[in-house]
C-alpha cells in the first residue's frame, strides 16, 4: 500500500477545470517531484491533497485512509504537513510563534521544546531571529521558517509547494540539502518544483504535468532524459 | 521556561492595564489643553460676557471647572465604546468584513440583561438584597447579557455569514446590513407582544446611583462639587477587567493564538490543524459577549433602551475601531476612548461656546468629523498594521 494516493482526481476553481483526472502515488521514504510549467496545475495538487480544495471528483488515499472530503486540520492531523505555496508565514507571529503553530496538536510540551531545539539546529538562522515577526524576515529564511514548521508536527509526508521560488542560487542548494537530510532521516516528501533539474536531481521518481493532467512519470533520471522533458523544463 | 510563561501571562494583564491608563490619561490631557487653548482664545468673546453675565465666571474658569467631570464622563462612555469596537475589530480581523449587525447583537444583550433585571424586580427580590445583592443581580445580568450576545452572534455567523465565506466581499456585508434590520424587528416584536410597549426602563435598585463625592473646588460663588456616579464606577471596572481578560485570551492562549493566525493567513491555519470554522466561530462568540456586556452597561448608565438602542453606539464604536485601525486590539481601546472623550467634551462645552447656537446636541457631528478627517489623512487608523508580508 502506498503512503499517498491520488486517484483520477478532477478539481475546479469556478467553472475552471483545473485539474483533468490526476493520478499518481507517493511511497514511504520517496522524495517524488511533481514537475510543470506555470499553471499545469501542481499547487492545485497539493491543495487538492491537503484539502484545502476539495476536488469534484476522485479519491486522496492518504495511509490507506479516503480523506478526499476531510477538513484540512483534519487531514493535517492524519499526518500530512505542507509547506505552502509563497510560504504562508504568520507575518505578525514571531518566528518561535510560528513554529509552535506548526506544533498546534502537539500536545506535549517537551516535545515541542525538542522539536523548536531541532528546527534550530536544522536552520541555526531561525535560532538568531527566534523573537522576530515572521513579516520581517528575508525570502530565504521565510522558506527555511515554513520548512522547519512544516516538521513540526513530525508528519509522515511533507508536501513541498516550490520551496526555491525566489531564492539566491546559493540558498536554493541550501534547502535542497535540506530536503535530502530530511529525506535520508526518513521523512518522505512530495516536492513541486518549477526549477526541474534541481527537482529532478533529488527525487527518487517524477511526474510531469501539464495543463491539468499527468503527461511522463518514472524514476526521476528516465523523466530527466526524456527529449520532451529536456527540451520544455530543462532547456536543454 | 514555567517562570517564563507565568511572567508572561502577567505581561499580558498588565501591559493592558498601562495602555488603558496611558490611552486615557493622554486622551484627557490632550483634549483638556486643547479645550483650556479654546477658551483663552474665546476671551472677551460673546460667549464669555454671557457666562460673567449668568454665572459670574469667566469663560476660562468655566472651562477649567468642568473639566474633571467632563472627563469621568468621557472615561466612562469611552470604556462602553471600547467593549463594543473590541466586537468590529476581532470579526474585521478573522473575516475581514465588518457585521453590522454588531449594534443589535449589543442590543440584545442590553434587553437580555435588563428583562432578567425587571423580572428579578416584579418578584421582589432586588429590593430586599441588602447591600451587596445588587451587585450580584448586576453581575448576574451582565453574565445573561453577555451569554445572549454571544450566542445570537454564533448563529448569526453560523447562518448567515458562514454560507457566504466564498462570496465576493460585498455579499456578507449585505447580509449583515439585512441581519441587523431584521433583529430590530425582532426585538420589537418580541418586546411589543409579552410587554406591549417596546422600550424597557432599568430597574431602580442598590446604591448605583449615589454619588461619590471626589473632590470640591472652591470659587468664589458657590463651591464646585466633582463627583462620580456608582454605575460609572461599575461601568469603567467592568469594562477594565473584560478588556484586560480579553487581552488575555487573545495574547496568552492557545486559542488565542490561533485565532491570530486565522487572521494572518487562514489557509496555512487550516493546513497546521487549526479548526477554522471553531476558531471564527469561538471569535464571534466573544465579541458577541464583549457586545452584549456593553448593553448591559450601557443600559445601566442610560436607564431607558429601545430596539434602536444600538445603532449610534455601534456607528460610534465602529467609527472607533476605523480611527483605531480596524482589526487591531489596541487601537479599538484607544479609538473608544477618544470618542468618548470627544463626545463629553463635546457635549459638555459645545452650547456654552457657541451660546446655544450649537446644543449638545450636535455632539455627534463632532464623532463623525473626526472618522472623515483621520481616514482622510491616514486611511489605516492611528495603530494600523504597518507591517507587511514579504513576498
Amino acid at each position: 500500500m502506498s503512503l499517498l494516493e491520488l486517484e483520477d482526481i478532477h478539481s475546479y476553481y469556478g467553472n475552471i477545470h483545473a485539474l483533468k483526472g490526476v493520478s499518481l502515488k507517493v511511497e514511504e521514504g520517496e522524495i517524488v517531484s511533481l514537475i510543470g510549467a506555470n499553471g499545469a496545475g501542481k499547487t492545485t495538487t497539493l491543495r487538492s491533497i491537503s484539502g484545502l480544495l476539495h476536488p469534484r471528483k476522485g479519491k486522496v488515499i492518504f495511509r490507506g485512509k479516503d480523506v478526499t472530503k476531510l477538513a484540512p486540520n483534519l487531514i493535517h492531523k492524519e499526518g500530512l504537513g505542507l509547506v505552502p505555496e509563497g510560504r504562508g508565514i504568520f507575518p505578525r507571529l514571531t518566528v518561535l510563534e510560528n513554529l509552535e503553530m506548526g506544533a498546534f496538536l502537539v500536545k506535549d510540551k517537551a516535545e515541542i521544546a525538542r522539536g523548536i531545539e531541532q528546527a534550530f539546529t536544522l536552520f541555526p538562522r531561525l535560532r538568531e531571529r527566534a523573537e522576530q515577526k515572521g513579516g520581517t524576515l528575508s525570502g530565504g529564511e521565510q522558506q527555511m521558517l515554513a520548512t522547519a514548521r512544516g516538521l513540526m508536527s513530525t508528519p509522515s509526508i511533507l508536501l513541498m509547494d516550490e520551496p526555491s521560488m525566489g531564492l539566491a542560487p546559493v540558498l536554493v542548494d541550501q534547502i535542497f540539502d535540506v530536503i535530502k537530510e530530511l529525506n535520508a532521516k526518513g521523512t518522505t516528501i512530495l516536492l513541486v518544483e518549477q526549477n526541474a533539474l534541481m527537482a529532478l536531481s533529488i527525487a527518487h521518481r517524477a511526474y510531469v504535468l501539464q495543463t491539468g493532467t499527468i503527461v511522463l512519470s518514472g524514476a526521476a533520471s528516465n523523466v530527466a532524459k526524456d527529449e520532451n522533458v529536456r527540451k520544455a523544463y530543462l532547456g536543454i | 521556561m514555567r517562570r517564563l510563561i507565568k511572567s508572561a501571562g502577567l505581561r499580558e494583564i498588565l501591559l493592558p492595564l498601562g495602555r488603558m491608563a496611558v490611552f486615557v490619561l493622554g486622551a484627557g490631557a490632550l483634549m483638556s489643553v486643547v479645550m483650556v487653548v479654546l477658551a483663552l482664545l474665546c476671551r472677551g468673546s460673546g460667549a464669555d460676557k454671557l457666562l460673567l453675565s449668568t454665572q459670574n465666571v469667566n469663560i476660562v474658569f468655566y472651562t477649567m471647572a468642568n473639566l474633571p467631570q467632563v472627563l469621568i464622563d468621557g472615561v466612562t462612555i469611552g470604556f462602553v465604546y471600547a467593549a463594543i469596537a473590541l466586537g468590529y475589530t476581532m470579526v474585521y480581523g478573522v473575516l475581514e468584513f465588518i457585521n453590522f449587525a454588531h449594534s443589535e447583537i449589543f442590543a440584545i444583550g442590553a434587553f437580555a440583561g435588563v428583562e432578567f433585571l425587571i423580572i428579578m424586580d416584579k418578584i421582589g427580590v432586588l429590593a430586599t438584597s441588602g447591600t451587596y445583592g445588587p451587585y450580584l443581580y448586576l453581575t448576574l445580568a451582565l453574565a445573561i447579557g453577555m451569554l445572549a450576545a454571544g450566542g445570537i452572534a454564533v448563529l448569526i455567523e453560523r447562518t448567515a455569514y458562514r454560507p457566504l465565506r466564498g462570496a465576493p466581499r460585498l455579499v456578507p456585508l449585505i447580509s449583515a446590513i439585512g441581519v441587523s434590520f431584521a433583529l430590530q424587528d425582532i426585538i420589537r416584536l418580541v418586546e411589543s407582544l409579552t410587554t406591549g410597549q417596546f422600550y424597557r426602563v432599568i430597574p431602580t435598585f442598590g446604591n448605583f446611583d449615589d454619588k461619590i463625592l471626589l473632590f470640591t473646588i472652591q470659587t468664589a460663588s458657590a463651591p464646585i462639587k466633582v463627583d462620580i456616579q456608582v454605575k460609572s464606577v461599575i461601568v469603567i471596572a467592568a469594562a477594565v477587567m473584560m478588556l484586560v481578560g480579553l487581552n488575555y485570551i487573545v495574547n496568552a492562549t492557545r486559542i488565542g493564538k490561533a485565532i491570530r493566525s486565522v487572521a494572518q493567513d487562514r489557509d496555512t491555519a487550516a493546513i497546521m490543524g487549526i479548526g477554522v470554522n471553531g476558531v471564527i466561530a469561538f471569535t464571534f462568540l466573544i465579541g458577541g459577549a464583549l457586545g452584549g456586556a456593553a448593553g448591559v452597561l450601557y443600559a445601566l448608565k442610560f436607564t431607558r433602551i429601545d430596539p434602536f438602542v444600538g445603532f449610534m453606539p455601534g456607528m460610534k464604536a465602529f467609527t472607533a475601531a476605523v480611527v483605531g485601525g480596524i482589526g487591531n486590539l489596541t487601537g479599538a481601546l484607544l479609538g473608544g476612548i477618544i470618542l468618548g472623550m470627544l463626545e463629553s467634551f463635546a457635549g459638555a462645552y459645545l452650547g456654552t461656546f457657541t451660546m446655544g447656537n450649537f446644543g449638545s446636541e450636535y455632539k455627534d457631528i463632532i464623532a463623525f468629523l473626526i472618522l472623515i478627517i483621520v481616514i482622510v489623512f491616514r486611511p489605516s487608523g492611528l495603530l494600523g498594521e504597518q507591517i507587511s508580508q514579504k513576498a
